[in-house]
């Protein structure tokens, strides 16, 4: 499919969904369910002078998480997949606390790390830095062993080795990851940030709801998902850039 | 000079150790070609992986000009049986990557790169990507990362062998071509006897029972014009069949006396 046209989808699938939104609200009725339009007009007043702000509290913070779990996780899956005593080691450590619900680990975090930014950006690493890892080990071990032969016989080091090999072929497996993490990480996020902040989309929706201010608070949703949409679609765009041969 | 002595190779597997060459002893000078020629399961691909420095754990000894190999201090091309293309490397990229690893930071010679693209046919492919490329386009990128590297000794695991026949013929003509300008020493692994007569100055016959060579021949009608439409290459040919089927049977013959042996 060419690019014009993926971007055109982007167009309708956008469309399709405001469409259903319009016919829901048309047909209950209720103050609960804002029409989009009305949503529409109250955004383009209220998103420079209010909501930008949360917006972008929320980005930094996701983008801080994921960079974050990228540093450590990036390398963590290197070693675990390239060398075997690494992954002997690390793994029961990684399966033990992976399953862990992080969610439930919000209060540690907010005792330990305060109520501010770095608690907040360390939930979103924790989420994220265990998929990280799992995927960069596995692309790693997926490499077939005679790709390394011909780097071998040149006498290739390990920081050869890695540039060479291990970087690129499990790039398309840590981008799935990181698309596959993302989801989750804006819903944790949403939930942090109703605690200890004044900034954030979880609280400007939040304190949305509790003012029954229903226009605000899908304002508030509308832009959330806009955030999540720029995440995704900048993966899309790094997979289609970096990964270029995959698809050839 | 390579010189192999006495290489013994034993694989652990699954608990049980396996032999896979024995006592193998082998001279080639410096700018021939060696074809191996033998059934699979002979320890071929084990010779190879030796000679390319990739299995380091052997009894005996392998020298190249001299000296054990040492994959870091010798210029050593290995082509693997699926070409060894990077597919996230294109064309250019992936014959540069020889040469990269190995010089490091010196400039390279950029003319010798144009000339041996021209020479194989791979003008206008630069920038294409291994899946877009035919089996017989891979081989030959294949062919020129290892030409650019200009290396001490080329090894080559059944090249040829994925192609179908017009092509495999085209491109060992094409390698033959090259290989004169260039004169390397070559090993190559095969198990068409019609490719090793054609490409090997010496044809190694391995046996079939545990990894020791059977035969070494010193292939007369190595780089004649047209060679393969004449009778002698026939021949030649024939007898090589013939020698490779006698120790054939021999070894069955001992399987089954092994067979009716552990069944008393």
């Amino acid at each position: 499919m060419g690019k014009k046209r993926a971007g055109a989808w982007y167009v309708v699938s956008i469309l399709i969904v405001v469409a259903l939104w319009h016919f829901a609200a048309s047909w209950m009725n209720l103050p609960i369910i804002q029409p989009p339009w009305a949503v529409i007009v109250n955004l383009y007043h209220i998103f420079p002078s209010e909501i930008a702000i949360h917006s972008f509290y929320s980005l930094w913070r996701i983008v801080a998480g994921v960079l974050l779990a990228v540093i450590v996780g990036i390398p963590m899956g290197y070693c675990m997949g390239y060398f075997e005593k690494c992954d002997t080691i690390l793994s029961p450590i990684v399966y033990l606390t992976y399953p862990i619900p992080k969610i439930s680990l919000l209060p540690v975090i907010m005792l330990l790390f305060g109520l501010g930014e770095l608690s907040k950006i360390l939930m979103i690493f924790m989420i994220i830095v265990f998929q990280v890892i799992i995927a960069v080990r596995d692309g790693v071990k997926s490499i077939p062993k005679e790709t390394y032969y011909p780097l071998y016989s040149l006498g290739a080091g390990v920081i050869d080795i890695f540039r060479e090999i291990l970087i690129p072929a499990s790039l398309p497996n840590f981008l799935t990851s990181l698309r596959v993490a993302m989801a989750t990480a804006i819903s944790v996020l949403f939930f942090t940030e109703t605690f200890g902040t004044q900034y954030g989309m979880g609280y400007f929706i939040m304190d949305a709801w509790m003012r029954v201010n229903y226009l605000e608070m899908y304002s508030g949703i509308v832009v959330l998902s806009c955030v999540g949409l720029i995440l995704f679609g900048t993966i899309d765009y790094l997979e289609r850039k970096m990964c270029y041969w995959q698809y050839k | 000079m390579i010189r192999i002595k006495d290489l013994s190779v034993t694989y652990e597997s699954l608990g049980a150790s396996c032999e896979a060459l024995r006592n193998l002893n082998l001279e080639l000078s410096i700018g021939e070609t060696c074809a191996i020629i033998g059934p699979s399961g002979c320890g071929k691909s084990t010779l190879l992986k030796v000679l390319a420095g990739i299995i380091k754990k052997f009894d005996g000894s392998v020298e190249i000009n001299g000296e054990p190999v040492i994959p870091h201090q010798q210029k050593i091309g290995f082509i693997p049986q699926n070409y060894g293309l990077l597919p996230w490397k294109n064309v250019y990229e992936n014959i540069r990557l020889g040469v990269k690893i190995k010089n490091k930071k010196q400039a390279e010679d950029k003319e010798a790169l144009v000339v041996l693209l021209q020479q194989l046919g791979l003008k206008g492919l630069e920038n294409r990507y291994p899946k877009e490329l035919s089996g017989g386009q891979q081989q030959r990128v294949a062919l020129a990362r290892a030409f650019l590297l200009q290396p001490d000794l080329l090894v080559m695991d059944e090249p040829f062998s994925a192609l179908d026949a017009i092509t495999r013929e085209e491109i060992q003509n094409v390698f033959l071509d090259v290989w004169r300008k260039h004169s390397v020493s070559m090993i190559l692994v095969t198990h068409h006897v019609e490719e090793a007569v054609y490409l090997g100055r010496k044809i190694v016959i391995m046996s079939a029972f545990q990894g020791t060579v059977n035969t070494v021949i010193d292939n007369p009608l190595f780089g004649v014009e047209d060679i393969r439409n004449d009778q002698k290459f026939f021949e030649l040919c024939l007898t090589l069949r013939k020698i490779i089927k006698e120790d054939w049977s021999k070894w069955e013959k001992k399987e089954r006396e092994l067979g009716m042996l552990s069944a008393y």
